[in-house]
């Protein structure tokens, strides 16, 4: 197979302040509320990022020792609800490059790692040490090693989980779109067998592959 | 003989498409996706992806576009500039690139997740996706379904496929016999009180058990509607008679030899004997009654008849945080019975329970009754077609006459990114599926029922079962 085209810069490591949000459940609704992703683009959403609850005086965003700071530090079940990724697309303006839970909602893990944004899940113990260690010092570092599969922190090390695509997504700074384009033919192998019932909006559209006809297949 | 398979599994399996060796992949597998479907909110960027890289549309043949997140339900023209802006876009690449769109007024236009069911567009054994979480509603036809961001839209729209590991698999067996007044939204409210927000996180959800024979395929639409709030990737169940008798002559199920070969397909689909899941949760219903949540997810749930729940009875830190946290923002006291609960608004609507049943349950708990002073109701079609339908039975003379809202379809209160939307700390009851801080609007604190329990709750104006009402 042809090596893929390789339009993004690789992303293998990355050492950062840390943002403790000691909240469970945080839901896309309240990383993103719904009158910003009436917005059509793609970029300029760090207005927008926990917007209801930056108006709270004291929100941990807004301290001033943690401008600059590039990895949130979240509580469990993290970016649950909602599908919509103006949410990730929030965290990634505002600066941050991870966000660290033990547990996070699928969808927006997914659409996180889509844009490079590291959602990593490390065990319940190791998040509280982490929380406890940035609530007490705002210039707490914490390095994320996308190829060891790691997060270290002041001489501790935790492995996380990520599956073998991702991480070559991102070391190499693949497109996963042309990646997959690279397999059209085994999809349009795959199109002309699918059965002839299946539902199509559109029929008569020229997109349509020659598809076997009930005839045929008897 | 061939190892046993769950539902989930088969379809899985029936949808891979076979990769080169050298691909690398990773533990994924490539997903051919038979139906995506797209609304106003989630796409825009996806397209502009398109147009940045120069790629087509590999199969709009295989794809509708419906507008509802941000349509108004009292004019077919939205007067918002900011959401005309994102509808504007949707119908731009729509007729760009060859796209069926129902828009605004469309006779087949709705909510997308009740718009496609009707049309006989989700089939059993079918994969389906849309930028939209709560997708896992066409699970009910045992299709496999399931919610994408838009990068995934993007990825589907030029590759008709989508690179995944397979989930695990999960079954929720509900056991006994379900008592009269306990609906489709108590059993799954019952369920994620139970499991908590996160306890199908990353499971293929499957609703199993002889307590749900008697479930129609708009109760079992309504539990896998929710499977996303108990952190499930999907919610599913079996296809059987009421599913196949449901999509019989519907437009676009199969009809004639073609239903017959279906049919002898669809037959195959459910889970064979022996199959294992990676977990089982058991719940009996016999003892359910009515459900109402009282705090900001949707696993914060209790019985009608319970009470607000202490903090100090969770015993994770994290739970009971979670709780101080909720009653804060919901403004109430543990011990405070939920019956006791004056409510400003009702909304009875939503891909949860938007669906004609729905409406004939409100209906006839308002029939001949009025709506308590100083309570608003808005009750709001799921689509075009259950609109019309509804009012063929009358039901819209019943809920005017009762004093609420008949409005047009659309997602109406359930986002909060439309006209319909609550304000200032409004207490809501409401058929919805999300009771998230400022979900439904504003600093509106909402409580998720059934449309039952939400119609009783406009009679009395408080937190009611249609048993209560005289
Ligand atoms: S009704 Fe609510 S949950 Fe359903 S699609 Fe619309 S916004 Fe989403």
């Amino acid at each position: 197979m042809t090596p893929p085209p390789q339009p993004l810069r690789p992303l293998a490591r990355h050492t950062g302040r840390t943002v403790p949000l000691r909240r469970s459940n945080v839901d896309t609704d309240q990383i993103m509320p719904a009158e910003f992703c009436k917005r059509v683009t793609k970029s300029g959403f760090e207005d927008a990022v926990f917007h209801r609850w930056r108006s709270t005086p004291g929100f941990v965003l807004e301290e001033p020792g943690r401008a600059g700071a590039t990895v949130l530090l979240a509580g469990p079940d993290f970016g649950t609800g909602s599908s919509r990724e103006h949410a990730v697309w929030g965290l990634r303006d505002w600066g941050f490059v991870a966000v660290l839970s033990s547990r996070f909602g699928d969808i927006f893990r997914r659409n996180a790692l889509k844009n490079r944004l590291l959602a990593l899940a490390l065990p319940e113990p190791a998040m509280d040490r982490l929380m406890t260690r940035s609530e007490r010092d705002p210039s707490f570092e914490v390095t994320v090693d996308v190829a060891a599969g790691t997060v270290g922190a002041d001489g501790d090390v935790w492995e996380f989980d990520l599956d073998e695509r991702t991480r070559w997504l991102l070391l190499n700074g693949y497109d996963d779109i042309a990646v997959t384009l690279r397999e059209a033919e085994s999809i349009e192998a795959y199109e002309t067998q699918r059965p002839y019932w299946l539902p199509s909006i559109r029929p008569d559209h020229p997109s349509v592959p020659r598809a076997r006809t009930a005839q045929e297949t008897t | 003989m061939d190892k046993p398979r769950t539902l989930a599994e088969k379809i899985w399996d029936l949808h891979r498409v076979p990769r080169p060796a050298d691909a690398t992949t990773g533990a994924d597998d490539l997903l051919h996706i038979d139906l995506h479907l797209m609304h106003e909110v989630t796409s825009p960027q996806a397209f502009d992806g398109l147009r940045l890289t120069g790629r087509p549309v590999r199969r709009p043949d295989l794809t509708l576009a419906v507008e509802d997140h941000n349509v108004p339900t009292d004019t077919d023209e939205s007067h918002d500039p900011v959401g005309r802006r994102q509808l504007e876009a949707l119908r731009r690449n729509c007729a760009e690139h060859g796209i069926e769109l129902y828009r605004m007024g469309h006779a087949r236009q709705g909510i997308v997740h009740v718009v496609a069911p009707q049309l006989g567009l989700v089939q059993p054994g079918m994969t389906a996706v849309c930028g939209d979480s709560h997708t896992s509603t066409l699970g009910a036809f045992g299709a496999l379904a399931f919610g994408v961001g838009t990068s995934d839209v993007e990825h589907v729209l030029a590759t008709q496929t989508l690179s995944l590991p397979r989930p695990r698999t999960m079954a929720a067996e509900f056991t006994g016999t379900l008592p009269a007044a306990v609906t489709a939204k108590d059993l799954i409210l019952a369920l994620i009180a139970r499991i908590g927000p996160g306890g199908a996180q990353g499971h293929l959800l499957e609703y199993r058990g002889e307590a749900l024979r008697t479930l129609s395929m708009e109760g079992r639409m309504t539990m896998c509607n929710m499977s996303i709030e108990a952190g499930a990737r999907a919610g599913m169940f079996a296809p059987d008679e009421v599913t196949f008798a449901y999509l019989d002559g519907l437009p676009h199920a199969p009809a004639g030899r073609a239903r017959q070969d279906a049919l002898a397909h669809w037959r195959t689909l459910p889970t064979d004997p022996g199959a294992g899941y990676d977990r089982t949760v058991t719940i009996d219903v016999s003892s359910l009654s009515p459900q109402v949540s009282w705090g900001t997810n949707p696993g914060q749930t209790v019985p009608l008849s319970g009470t607000v729940p202490d903090p100090g009875q969770f015993a994770a830190p994290e739970e009971r945080a979670a709780a101080v946290r909720a009653l804060e923002y919901m403004d109430l006291k543990p011990g405070t019975a939920l019956r006791d609960l004056n409510v400003d608004t009702v909304f009875v609507g939503s891909c949860t329970n938007g669906r004609l049943e729905d409406l004939r349950a409100a209906a006839d708990v308002l029939r001949g009754r009025r709506l308590a002073g100083g309570t608003r109701m808005l009750v709001v079609p799921g689509s075009a077609e259950v609109r019309l339908r509804a009012e063929a039975e009358g039901l819209d003379r019943v809920f005017t006459q009762a004093g609420a809202e008949w409005r047009l379809p659309g997602c109406s209160m359930c986002p909060g990114l439309n006209p319909d939307r609550a304000g200032g700390r409004e207490r809501v009851a409401t058929t919805s599926n999300r009771n998230f801080e400022g979900r439904l609007g504003g600093r509106s604190r909402a409580h998720l029922v059934s449309p039952a329990v939400a119609a009783a709750t406009a009679v009395a104006g408080r937190l009611a079962a249609p048993e209560d009402l005289t």
